[in-house]
C-alpha cells in the first residue's frame, strides 16, 4: 500500500485544498455582493466549500479548479435565493421611486441633463483593475434599493440570462430588461459621482 | 429622432438580448452623433465586465463563453 504523504493523487488532492482556502476570499466577497448579507454569505461559502471537498473526486481537470469551485457556489447562492424567495423574504420592487431616480438624469425631451451627462472613464482595462475603482463600486452596489441589485446581479455577476432571471424572480421578461436598464443607470451615476470626484481630489 | 433616454435603453438591453434591425440602426445613428450617449455606451459595457473581478488569476479556462 503506497504511503499517503507519497502518493501523486493525495498529494494533488492536498494541493487543491490549500487552493480552496486561498480561493475563500474571493468567494465570500462574491456571496455578499449577490446575496447582500453577511451571514448568508458565509453559509454559502462553508456549503460550497464542504461541497467541493466531498465531490473532489468527480473534478474532472477540464475546467479550472477555481471556476470549478466558483461554479458550486454559484449554485449555491440560487439555492439560498430560491428558499428566500419561497419564504417571501424578497422586497417588492418599487416601481415609482425608482422612475423618479432614473428621471432626473434626463430633462423632460429625454436628453441628458447637463449636470448628468456621462464622462469618460479612461481606459477599461485600467479601470477594471483600479482599487478606488471597486470601493467606489461596492458602495453603489449597497446604495441600489434590493429588489434591482438582485435582478442586475444576477445577470451581471451570476451571468444568468434574462430567461433565467424570470423564472427565478418570477417577473416577465420585459419587466427584466426594465429593471437591468435602471440599474446601470443607477450604478453608472452613482460610480461616476465616486470615483470622478475621487479621482480629482 | 431618437432621444438619449430611449437610445440608453437600447444600449442597455443590447447587453440582454439581440436587437432588432430597426433598433441597432436607429442606435447605431444616434450613437454616431451624441458623444455622452457613447460615454454611456462604454460605461454600460465596463459594468458587463463586472464578473471579471472574480475569474481566477491562475485557472486556464475562462467562463466566457457561457454568456450569451
Amino acid at each position: 500500500m503506497p504511503d499517503a504523504a507519497h502518493d501523486p493523487a493525495s498529494q494533488e488532492q492536498q494541493a487543491r485544498m490549500q487552493r480552496l482556502a486561498a480561493v475563500r476570499p474571493r468567494l465570500v466577497s462574491f456571496a455578499r455582493l449577490q446575496l447582500r448579507d453577511n451571514a448568508l454569505a458565509e453559509d454559502a461559502v462553508q456549503e460550497a466549500l464542504a461541497a467541493a471537498i466531498e465531490k473532489d473526486a468527480s473534478f474532472s481537470g477540464r475546467s479550472g479548479y477555481e471556476t470549478w469551485v466558483f461554479g458550486i457556489l454559484k449554485y449555491k447562492i440560487l439555492d439560498t435565493l430560491r428558499e428566500q424567495k419561497r419564504r417571501g423574504h424578497w422586497q417588492p420592487w418599487e416601481d415609482e421611486l425608482d422612475e423618479d431616480a432614473i428621471d432626473r438624469q434626463f430633462q423632460q425631451n429625454g436628453r441628458w441633463q447637463p449636470s448628468a451627462r456621462p464622462s469618460d472613464w479612461g481606459d477599461p482595462e485600467a479601470t477594471l483593475h483600479n482599487d478606488h475603482f471597486w470601493r467606489v463600486f461596492d458602495s453603489c452596489m449597497i446604495a441600489l434599493p434590493e429588489a434591482i441589485a438582485r435582478v442586475f446581479t444576477l445577470r451581471e455577476l451570476m451571468g444568468l440570462s434574462t430567461d433565467e432571471i424570470c423564472q427565478i424572480a418570477e417577473i416577465k421578461e420585459n419587466n427584466c430588461w426594465v429593471i437591468l436598464h435602471r440599474a446601470r443607470l443607477r450604478l453608472r451615476e452613482c460610480v461616476e459621482k465616486g470615483w470622478l470626484a475621487e479621482d480629482k481630489s | 429622432m431618437m432621444m438619449c433616454k430611449r437610445a440608453t435603453e437600447l444600449m442597455s438591453q443590447r447587453l440582454d438580448r439581440p436587437l432588432r434591425w430597426q433598433e441597432r440602426l436607429s442606435l447605431r445613428f444616434h450613437l454616431t452623433l451624441c458623444s455622452a450617449c457613447q460615454q454611456c455606451d462604454r460605461q454600460f459595457q465596463l459594468l458587463h465586465r463586472i464578473h471579471e473581478r472574480f475569474d481566477a488569476p491562475h485557472d486556464s479556462t475562462r467562463e466566457g463563453d457561457r454568456r450569451d
